[in-house]
């Protein structure tokens, strides 16, 4: 059986900013509901800001925050790939894409804890 | 200790075949086309495969090597493989298999037609040659594209095709980019509208496969990405 190789840098780049853009679009209506317990009242905002210093939620934002900075970076990677003709480097471009949104995460967490 | 054979596993028979082993003498700046060769003339006479050339002008012998696509006349064995292990040779990808090494060519062709990727000089030829400065945006831009030489690897290597049969590919689209470029050409709204339907430049999701393998260095990537700016011009305009 003939398999295709998947293992290039530009088909990763493309998953990473898939499946980082899925994560953020499930998020998205969360973050509107609890957006909109605020217009429930002040205390049912504090009620539900409370849930966050929870250690999963903590973790939670942190992947969110790092999905966010990979969205964003992949998705510039393929503005300069299109928009002014980049071709070079294809692997360290992918892999400081990455890197950048990883250490974003890092910080966040740090920042959080 | 370098061995002095060398071990592949060839692929044989059409979608539902399998790899036969062939062992045969490592030879000095030996290349993946030589050693199919000497198996086809020393081993086994029925082994089928493409080549012309031998000088990589041709473009009709590439294969997969070890997973990579390749033009195998201009690949020697010393630089793909790995500390002496065994070499892996199949089809090209995306292309129906006709028998062990070669593949039908004919969708891939279909596609350039499709794109089109031929020169069209328009109902009433100009009185007099046309003037094309070399220093001009559009030639330099048909320049770095124009090397092609039809060899399949970046069609065999794009992800999109294996995904979608009708994309028409980073050859043709490559091709299709040389002729937006060229001044001369009468054809360019038919063009544009092929190449910008569904199965066109817009499902190129930018991987780069076809730029990381083309032998020739081409980047049929960057000229999607040429093919895609114009289009949306086009489009803005009210053209296509």
């Amino acid at each position: 059986m003939i398999r295709p190789t998947h293992f290039k840098h530009g088909f990763i780049a493309a998953l990473l900013h898939r499946l980082s853009g899925i994560a953020l679009a499930i998020f998205l209506p969360l973050h509107f509901l609890a957006l909109g317990t605020a217009l429930r009242g002040a205390d049912r905002l504090d009620a539900f800001f409370n849930l966050t210093h929870n250690l999963w939620v903590r973790t939670a934002e942190w992947g969110l925050v790092t999905a966010l900075a990979l969205h964003l970076a992949l998705g510039l990677r393929v503005l300069v790939l299109e928009s002014a003709g980049w071709r070079e480097r294809t692997a360290s471009l992918v892999s400081g894409c990455v890197a950048g949104s990883l250490a974003i995460g890092i910080l966040f967490l740090l920042n959080a804890l | 200790m370098q061995s002095d054979t060398l071990e592949l596993d060839i692929w044989r028979g059409d979608r539902d075949g399998q790899f036969q082993a062939f062992t045969l003498p490592l030879r000095e700046s030996q290349t993946i086309l030589d050693a199919v060769t000497e198996i086809q003339r020393t081993q086994d006479a029925s082994l089928a495969y493409r080549f012309a050339c031998r000088v990589g002008m041709c473009g009709s012998c590439a294969m997969i090597v070890d997973g990579i696509p390749r033009w195998t006349c201009r690949t020697r064995v010393v630089d793909v493989q790995r500390k002496g292990k065994r070499l892996k040779l199949e089809p090209l990808r995306n292309l129906p298999i006709v028998k062990d090494l070669a593949v039908e060519m004919r969708v891939f062709f279909d596609k350039w037609r499709d794109a089109k990727g031929y020169f069209e000089p328009g109902d009433t030829p100009p009185a007099d040659f046309a003037v094309v400065a070399p220093s001009s945006r559009e030639r330099r831009a048909a320049d770095v594209a124009i090397e092609c030489i039809n060899c399949g690897i970046c069609y065999s290597a794009c992800d999109v095709v294996s995904w979608d049969d009708e994309y028409l590919g980073p050859a043709a689209l490559n091709r299709s980019w040389t002729l937006v470029n060229d001044v001369r050409d009468q054809g360019q709204k038919s063009r544009l509208e092929a190449v910008a339907a569904d199965a066109g430049c817009h499902s190129c999701h930018s991987h780069m496969s076809c730029t990381e393998f083309c032998p020739k260095a081409l980047s049929p990537t960057q000229s999607i990405a040429g093919l895609k700016r114009e289009t949306m011009r086009a489009a803005l305009r009210g053209e296509v």
